[in-house]
């Protein structure tokens, strides 16, 4: 068996490359949910929109799925606070994302404007909601959530909504809608024809502009203003997974530490210029879409890199944050999961790509016409 | 102290969305399996009325199966939203099934769902047959994972207490994996899942029949689901005993809560099968008794016991007891972390820890429980009498009536005489809500029979709630409750609609132009 301490920074990167796979993934469904008023007029480019996703966007949201359990599994204490914590924001992404199933499959079923309206209103909200949170959650992160905990590990949580909801957060949000808007729209100019595929691909663009000059803000704005959490305690990295064991204290710029610590790290951040750079340059939708989802990738690990090893500070009390070496699954649950995502990550992804290469191709609007009943 | 309004109102929540996600759940099981046996006769027959009920089945399937999605994630960030103290507690164990169950189970049912829809003409007859089992195969996958956690939350095996990080431990994951709980509980879910499946399968094809619509199609799809269901509905009801059995041994208050059988009949016991429990004067009035038969059905011996009410109170009185002292060494470790002695004596006693935890209801400093606390805490180990006494006679009776139905739907349907038998077909329709009201009891009796346990005899449900307002908690419950409502009534229209207008609406596009060619795939347009 794998000592304690390597299984906790594999599992550190095991959650980054579930994240990564949900927003390369689900994100580019989320991505075309926002577009979809945008870059459709008529019911039949819609119907085009929706079904570059309809086939696939339930599997890319396993991922999702699979990344809420992987946390459940190797992070317990991160995932009960996080969940708790934000408790109505969760709510918020719970509905949105209830919107998408039904939205997909309700929509077409019924040949009423009013009602195709309606959904198509509901998959924009499924499309917007998760997306704008999710990036108010990573914000909040390198704020530090205000939780606590008492000598039986009980969290008392003392923030609220609003709360979540600050400057800095807000602007993490907008990154999150630019960064899959972007991703969007360079898979529906792949998956469509013109004029839906020019309209796809200038909003991809707009879209990759605008990541730039926010995860620039954002990068000077968490440099020099935002306080960043430093363990001063000596932490062994194969103790137990309890969060009471440690000292903290914080400092504004030091979430930049790491990269001052390990340099190679800045490739991350370069991923993300790099990426949206090529978005803006290249014109060869294959390689636009690859492109942005180097830039998604490159968004996360730069997060993930910067915050390192903390997992989920805390402001209330920042000796009680939780970190990559207090805050895991046993030594055997860790392992025992590392062999069941050995086995069965390569399956999935084998058959995912088997699928993609089935469905492979534009949806046009001969498409919708002869599978006018069957299709989304 | 814990809100035990809070408690109330999370546990309402988590049982009205675990009860509405339960309501698309076992179609899924079923459908999932009758659409490959469908699907399985039309690549082995190439006649093409089997892919043609596929097609129409699938299409019923698909508005499910949508609102079995949509419910479902909310169970899985549930346990982190509202049961955050359950999350930290039991999360090592409980956790793995339920990410495993997401690697190796849903990834399969999902990614295969949207080519079982829109992969008709761009796969192989055998192809998409694949991908149509690869679903099924998924979805019964999914239901045998998330009973794994299910079974270990009522068999908390395989795991113990630690006291540095102050939550259960995997300490064997074979045994969680092959908890003989889950394993009972796997094929007798699944089961009724099946008998969920044909009788909807059923019921809908005797409308057909009775309104003399769609006839081949109604008859062959009858004939499936009879003979389907009969296996399923002779299953579930043995694998159902098998159940039983496994809770004598592990979960003995919910028997005896299940049988309101109070005090400890001399074995064999006999089984109740009528009666009226009196919770206040701990007896059940009324009672019709048949001798030996609950010794025979729960123990398989005549000569084995099985304890009532009265016994386990006084068991749980001294499992209090003990839990304290394994209580008071963890509370004095936390200030002498190494001490030798002291996770000696929480070592002996911390089978007992999770009955002292009862007692954090009445007061913070439970080692100053007082004798009536702990005999109060000791009665609180009683689940609910009446409900479950009759919900599990419910399930019982329909169980056996599901039998019936699907043996005289073969008898009928093999001597091809199904349309000479309005009444039977009037029955066959009236019986649709009948598997699922079966389903949605028999997980109150496995849920509501746990309690007042999260995990049996480790975690009282009152303490695995989250640290959070009970104002959000009714606000969220409001809204699940408003946003479920209103995805109900869009549900069951397109449901009904679809039913009305027939399969004939999904001949379009497929038969004009049959059988559908192999070297369509490779078309530019698609």
């Amino acid at each position: 068996m794998l000592d304690y301490e390597s299984l906790r920074l594999i599992w550190w990167a095991l959650l980054g490359i579930l994240l990564i796979g949900f927003a390369v993934m689900d994100g580019f469904d989320l991505g075309v949910a926002m577009l979809l008023p945008f870059v459709s007029k008529s019911d039949s480019e819609r119907r085009i929109v929706l079904n570059t996703i309809g086939p696939v966007w339930e599997g890319n949201q396993v991922w999702l799925i699979l990344g809420g359990g992987a946390i459940f599994a190797a992070w317990p204490p991160l995932y009960a606070v996080a969940f708790s914590g934000f408790y109505l924001a969760m709510f918020l992404v719970l509905c949105a994302l209830i919107l998408r199933p039904v939205g997909f499959k309700f929509r077409s079923k019924i040949d009423n404007a009013r009602w195709r309206n309606v959904w198509d209103v509901s998959l924009f909200i499924g499309g917007l909601v998760p997306a704008l949170i999710f990036g108010v959650a990573f914000g909040n992160l390198f704020m530090g959530a205000p939780f606590r905990f008492d000598e039986m590990l009980r969290i008392t949580y003392e923030g609220t909504l609003i709360g979540l909801l600050n400057p800095f957060a807000l602007l993490c949000g907008v990154i999150s809608v630019a960064m899959l808007v972007m991703h969007g729209g360079t898979y529906l100019a792949l998956k469509t024809e013109r004029p839906i595929t020019n309209r796809a691909a200038a909003s991809a663009r707009y879209a990759a502009l605008a990541l730039v000059i926010l995860f620039t803000i954002d990068g000077i704005w968490t440099a020099t203003f935002l306080p960043g959490h430093i363990i001063t305690s000596t932490l062994t990295h194969d103790g137990p997974s309890n969060p009471l064991f440690k000292t903290v204290m914080l400092r504004p710029g030091a979430w930049f530490d790491n990269y001052g610590r390990y340099p190679w790290m800045i490739l991350a951040p370069f991923l993300v210029f790099g990426g949206a750079g090529l978005v803006l340059w290249l014109r060869r939708p294959m390689l636009i879409f690859v492109a942005s989802g180097l830039a998604v990738a490159g968004v996360i690990t730069t997060a993930g890199f910067g915050l390192f090893p903390f997992l989920l500070p805390s402001s209330l009390d920042p000796k009680m944050g939780l970190t990559v070496w207090d805050a895991s699954s046993s030594h055997m649950t860790l392992f025992i999961m590392l062999i069941a995502t050995l086995i069965f990550l390569p399956i999935v992804l084998t058959y995912t790509a088997w699928v993609y290469r089935v469905l492979r191709g534009p949806v046009t609007s001969a498409y919708i016409e002869r599978n006018s009943k069957s299709a989304y | 102290m814990i809100d035990m309004e809070l408690v109330q109102l999370s546990r309402l929540q988590f049982g009205l969305t675990a009860m509405y996600h339960f309501l698309f759940v076992p179609l899924t099981l079923g459908l999932s399996l009758l659409l490959g046996i469908m699907e399985s006769v039309f690549v082995m027959t190439g006649r093409e009325i089997w892919r043609h009920m596929t097609k129409f089945w699938g299409a019923l399937f698909g508005i499910n199966f949508a609102m079995g999605v949509a419910t479902g994630i909310t169970m899985e960030f549930q346990f982190g939203t509202n049961w955050a103290y359950y999350s930290h507690y039991v999360g090592d164990v409980f956790g793995a099934p339920l990410a495993i169950e997401g690697l190796m189970a849903f990834f399969l049912e999902a990614t295969f769902i949207g080519l079982f829809f829109f992969g008709w003409d761009k796969l192989s007859k055998v192809a998409h047959l694949c991908v149509t089992w690869l679903v099924a195969l998924g979805s019964n996958l999914s239901a045998l994972w998330i009973l794994i956690a299910n079974g270990w939350m009522q068999h908390p095996i395989g795991a113990r207490f630690n006291p540095d990080t102050m939550r259960m431990e995997v300490t064997d994951f074979f045994s969680v994996l092959f908890n003989p709980v889950a394993q009972a509980k796997f094929v007798h879910t699944v089961s009724a899942g099946y008998v969920t499946g044909s009788v909807f399968v059923l019921a809908i094809s005797a409308y057909y029949l009775m309104r003399r619509q769609h006839v081949e199609l109604a008859k062959r799809s009858m004939t499936v689901a009879a003979s389907f269901g009969l296996a399923a509905a002779l299953s579930v009801v043995v694998l159902g005993d098998e159940s039983g059995y496994t809770d004598t041994e592990n979960q003995q208050m919910k028997i005896a809560a299940m049988e309101a059988m109070w005090e400890t009949n001399p074995a064999p016991a006999p089984f109740t099968i009528f009666g009226l429990p009196n919770e206040t004067t701990r007896k059940t009035d009324y009672a019709i008794k048949v001798p030996w038969m609950l010794g025979l059905i729960a123990t398989r011996s005549i000569s084995k016991e099985i304890p009532g009410i009265q016994e386990l109170v006084a068991r749980a009185d001294t499992r209090i007891r003990s839990g304290l002292i394994a209580y008071d060494a963890l509370e004095k470790l936390r200030s002498d972390r190494s001490n030798a002695e002291l996770r000696k004596q929480l070592e002996d006693h911390v089978a007992d820890l999770g009955f002292a935890l009862l007692l954090k209801k009445t007061r913070p400093d439970i080692t100053k429980a007082t004798t009536d606390e702990i005999q109060i805490a000791a009665w609180s180990t009683v689940p609910p009498i009446s409900p479950l006494f009759w919900s599990f006679r419910i399930m019982v009776g329909l169980g056996f009536f599901f039998i019936g139905l699907f043996a005289i739907a073969f008898y009928l349907a093999s001597r091809r005489r199904l349309q000479r038998h309005p009444l039977f077909l009037r029955a066959a329709l009236f019986s649709l809500p009948l598997p699922w009201i079966a389903a949605e009891l028999g997980w109150y009796v496995a849920e509501v029979g746990r309690q007042p346990w999260v995990i049996e005899g480790v975690l009282p449900t009152f303490l695995a709630v989250s640290s959070i307002s009970a104002g959000n908690v009714l606000f969220t419950l409001i809204g699940f409750v408003v946003f479920y409502s209103s995805l109900a009534i869009v549900d069951v229209y397109l449901m009904v609609k679809t039913i009305r207008i027939g399969p004939e609406a999904f001949l379009s596009g497929y038969f004009q132009k049959s059988p559908p060619a192999r070297s369509t795939k490779l078309a530019p347009a698609e």
